[in-house]
């Protein structure tokens, strides 16, 4: 495979080929008994791993880990042989059991740490991770199979519609348990469990199989989605604390799929696109009831998100017609000091620099909540007995707005404005020497980007309820930049993966925040090495990334060729 | 020069009124005068033959036609009207071209390319293309069927969702042909559209210019295969060194002896030009 570590040569591979297979299969089974056995004679750690045949948390994981080992030994020989000839089962099983083994390593470190030293592991621990080293062992020597074509494999439709539910619910429960998790180290363990797990699905090409299954059935996937993400609330009780984190996710994401329009479709590099947050936050600030607001009209919130939008994209306008004429390094530049300029016109608007509008450095504090019709998103709601709070109601708002900049991003990407984007990508001077209007096209991205922007910041200075020059430092362009790269440039579900890993971390792991500028560099660092495109890749970014990939280039292929069937 | 068989599809072509009229154009680089005052006139129905040798400003020629570069001195005229130096005005306008080096999209399909090259006739904006409007509907079904018949036309129908890049030489050169078409073009200017080819692709190359030339459009060929250019070509200019040598019909450059001393620089040692 394309990045992999020193591996073992086919000819030792094939040599030890029979023992291999049992051993896998043992280590796999020894994982999933281990759930049922005690894994610490402490019971204040992660909640109670003490008792035998009560499996929890970390017991539940290391199980499922060890069920998908035996699974995959089943596809590779067993009854369950026939997937076998679909999943590329050997690899899968290699990936998954150097996860099982980190996380097992974790387990182990956690109760070292938390009870004090390794005397405390039971015997579940011990052969946990028999089984894991027994996996990564024997993993090794499993040869790899031929495999059919990934798109002609088929089960039934209702099947197909199945899996995605069943992964939904699952995407769904994983994030409602993660966000629950108020103890660091289960936190870090359920991560570490969500990493392996995706490792050993992800290259026994499971994740291009359900890549496929949602092609055939795009609507049932977002419906999906959204039901998932529309349900989230009513898994929290009423707790404010994870929702809280939940809108800052969306917001992040809204802006971060807006930026996409911008780097991912059109190929320009914006390092000031917080700007147009802010201005978007500043105008629904100072049309807002505060006390502090600075504009006496007072209109309703829906004509003063359209305003928001305008004044952002009227911005983008302003920055983009004279600097869209460079490109690349120096186009970021540019932006990057318009990003300066807005922070520095913001904190210097205070009346003694300039006309009052926003307060300086004090910002705009005190904005109540929004009121549409009679609904107030201040107030608790119940619905079906379970209290919805004040972050659950700009939670649903922001849902929408989600689901609005999603329809335009994919929309005017399957469009002819599109192809014209792909075209610029591509090679700017064919593009404009076969008539596409270069210059037009790209400030179309640059205004229309900042215009969703400015809808999200309308509504995020509501749900913060202040708004202040600090909150749109140059770093907050730079995180939203990476979430676009980290997740994929181009891609929807990879922009929301990365908005939600950058936003969520620090959140729940407070004693990561100190580093995080250090980790999120590292994880940056290690993406651009080992997957440039992006966790979730389009596939034709991935093409412009891999461009002596000819395999590759056959796949992408076979995509289009499937389309047409 | 080898005397050249003569092509089946030859008809006696009905010369129309001048589409491109170029006068005096002249394009300084620096001291280096890459193109000296060349005049090129060519009619609807009419094919035009470019050749020199190499470094003579043929393709800057080309990119002085078609707005790539702004000429230093001169003016092209399409259709009685001035073309301005902007590649997008100029193909809007109607003239069209291919490169010498293919610069297809290579990570978009056959057809999304010819698509691209619809871009210009079509005006769904934005608004439109998110609420799906009938409009767009309406553009998108016309650019789509239009793209595939060009496909049809330079025999590439049923590669229309194979990658550009995946294709073989000589269909990238179809590809781009197609793309060109797509603007609706009075006239197309084709920069080497035979080079690498075997002799059979060069062949239906030729049949495929006929034809297109069929369909009323002008084409312009730059080309160093003198069997291919006297084969294709009512009229052949020779520019040498940036400046015009002689222009006339294929007979007559064929056996003007300055156009082959041009080529072979006095007759001792290059003679592969001939073949």
């Amino acid at each position: 495979m394309r990045y992999a570590l020193p591996t073992l040569s086919d000819e030792t591979r094939a040599k030890h080929a029979a023992k291999g297979w049992p051993l896998a299969l043992l280590g796999s089974a020894l994982l999933l008994v281990s759930g049922l056995l005690s894994w610490s004679y402490d019971d204040r750690i992660l909640g109670d791993i003490s008792i035998r045949f009560w499996p929890v948390g970390v017991q539940i994981m290391a199980m499922v880990l060890g069920a998908l080992g035996v699974a995959f030994a089943l596809m590779d020989r067993g009854p369950l042989r026939r997937v076998g000839n679909w999943l590329d089962v050997a690899l899968g099983l290699r990936a998954l059991s150097t996860g099982v083994l980190v996380f097992v390593a974790l387990v182990l470190a956690a109760i070292a740490t938390e009870a004090g030293g390794l005397v405390n592991v039971n015997e579940g621990g011990w052969i946990a991770l028999v089984g894991a080293l027994l996996m990564f062992v024997g993993s090794r020597f499993v040869p790899q199979r031929e495999l059919g074509q990934m798109h002609s494999a088929r089960i039934p439709g209702w099947a197909e519609i199945l899996v995605i539910a069943l992964s939904m619910a699952a995407v769904l429960f994983l994030a409602a348990y993660l966000l629950n998790q108020d103890d660091a180290w289960l936190f870090v363990l359920g991560l570490a469990f969500i990493i392996a797990l995706s490792m050993g699905l992800a290259r026994s090409g499971f994740f291009t199989w359900f890549g496929h299954v949602a092609q055939r059935h795009k609507h049932v996937l977002t419906l999906a989605a959204f039901a998932v993400a529309f349900l989230f609330p009513f898994t929290q009780n009423g707790s404010d604390a994870n929702m809280s984190i939940a809108t800052q996710v969306l917001i992040f994401a809204a802006t971060a799929i807006g930026l996409n329009i911008v780097v991912g479709l059109a190929g320009l590099l914006d390092l000031g696109y917080i700007a147009f947050l802010g201005s978007g936050a500043y105008i629904g600030a100072m049309m807002s009831n505060s006390a502090f607001a600075t504009i006496g009209w007072k209109p309703p919130f829906l004509v003063t998100m359209l305003i928001g939008a305008i004044v952002a994209s009227i911005f983008g306008l302003i920055i983009g017609s004279p600097t869209l004429r460079v490109s690349g390094d120096y186009l970021a530049i540019v932006t990057l000091a318009f990003g300066e300029i807005f922070r520095l016109a913001m904190f210097n608007l205070d009346g003694n620099n300039g006309p009052k509008l926003t307060n300086g450095p004090n910002g705009i504090p005190g904005i109540p909540d929004l009121q549409i019709g009679s609904f107030n998103f201040g107030d608790t709601h119940n619905v079906f007995g379970i209290p919805l709070g004040r972050f659950s109601n700009y939670y649903f708002i922001l849902l929408l707005l989600i689901g609005f900049i999603i329809l335009v991003f994919t929309r005017l990407n399957n469009s002819r404005i599109g192809r014209g984007w792909v075209a610029i990508r591509e090679d700017e001077r064919a593009a404009e020497a076969m008539g596409v209007n270069v210059f037009g096209l790209k400030l179309l991205a640059f205004a229309g980007g900042a215009f969703l922007a400015g809808l999200a910041g309308t509504i995020k200075a509501h749900q913060d309820s202040a708004v202040s020059p600090d909150q749109y430092l140059f770093l907050e362009s730079a995180f939203l930049l990476a979430a676009v790269v980290l997740g994929g440039m181009g891609t929807i579900a990879g922009v929301l993966i990365g908005a939600t890993i950058l936003k969520l971390m620090p959140e729940k792991l407070r004693f990561f925040s100190e580093y995080r500028l250090l980790l999120f560099g590292l994880l940056l660092v290690l993406m651009m090495r080992f997957r440039p495109e992006g966790l979730v890749a389009s596939r034709r970014r991935q093409l412009e990334f891999h461009d002596e990939d000819e395999s590759l280039a056959e796949e992408v292929e076979d995509w289009h060729l499937e389309d047409v069937r | 020069m080898s005397t050249a068989a003569t092509a089946p599809q030859r008809t006696a072509p009905a010369i129309g009124a001048p589409v491109v009229e170029a006068r005096g154009v002249v394009m300084r680089f620096g001291g280096l005068v890459a193109v000296n005052n060349v005049d090129l006139t060519v009619h609807e129905g009419e094919i035009v033959g470019l050749i020199g040798p190499n470094g003579a400003g043929k393709t800057t020629f080309f990119n002085c036609l078609t707005g790539m570069y702004k000429p230093t001195e001169g003016q092209v005229t399409l259709s009685g009207e001035t073309l301005p130096p902007k590649p997008r005005r100029v193909v809007t306008a109607g003239m069209a071209r291919t490169f010498q080096n293919i610069r297809l999209f290579s990570n978009m399909t056959s057809l999304e390319n010819v698509m691209v090259g619809r871009y210009c006739r079509t005006s769904a904006g934005p608004l439109t293309s998110i609420l799906r409007g009938p409009k767009y509907k309406r553009e998108e079904a016309a650019t789509r069927e239009r793209a595939q018949e060009l496909l049809d036309f330079v025999g590439l129908g049923d590669k229309a969702e194979h990658l550009s890049r995946n294709l073989p030489y000589g269909d990238q050169r179809r590809l781009e042909i197609a793309r060109a078409l797509a603007t609706d073009p009075k006239v197309i200017l084709l920069d080497e559209p035979t080079a690498g080819m075997n002799p059979q692709e060069t062949r239906q190359a030729s049949d495929l210019i006929f034809r297109i030339r069929d369909m009323g459009i002008a084409v312009v060929v730059i080309e160093h295969d003198m069997r291919f250019i006297f084969n294709l070509c009512d009229r052949v200019l020779c520019l040498v060194r940036g400046e015009t040598l002689i222009e006339g019909s294929p007979a007559e450059v064929q056996s003007d002896p300055r156009v082959i001393e041009a080529y072979i620089g006095g007759g001792t040692d290059d003679e592969e030009e001939q073949a």
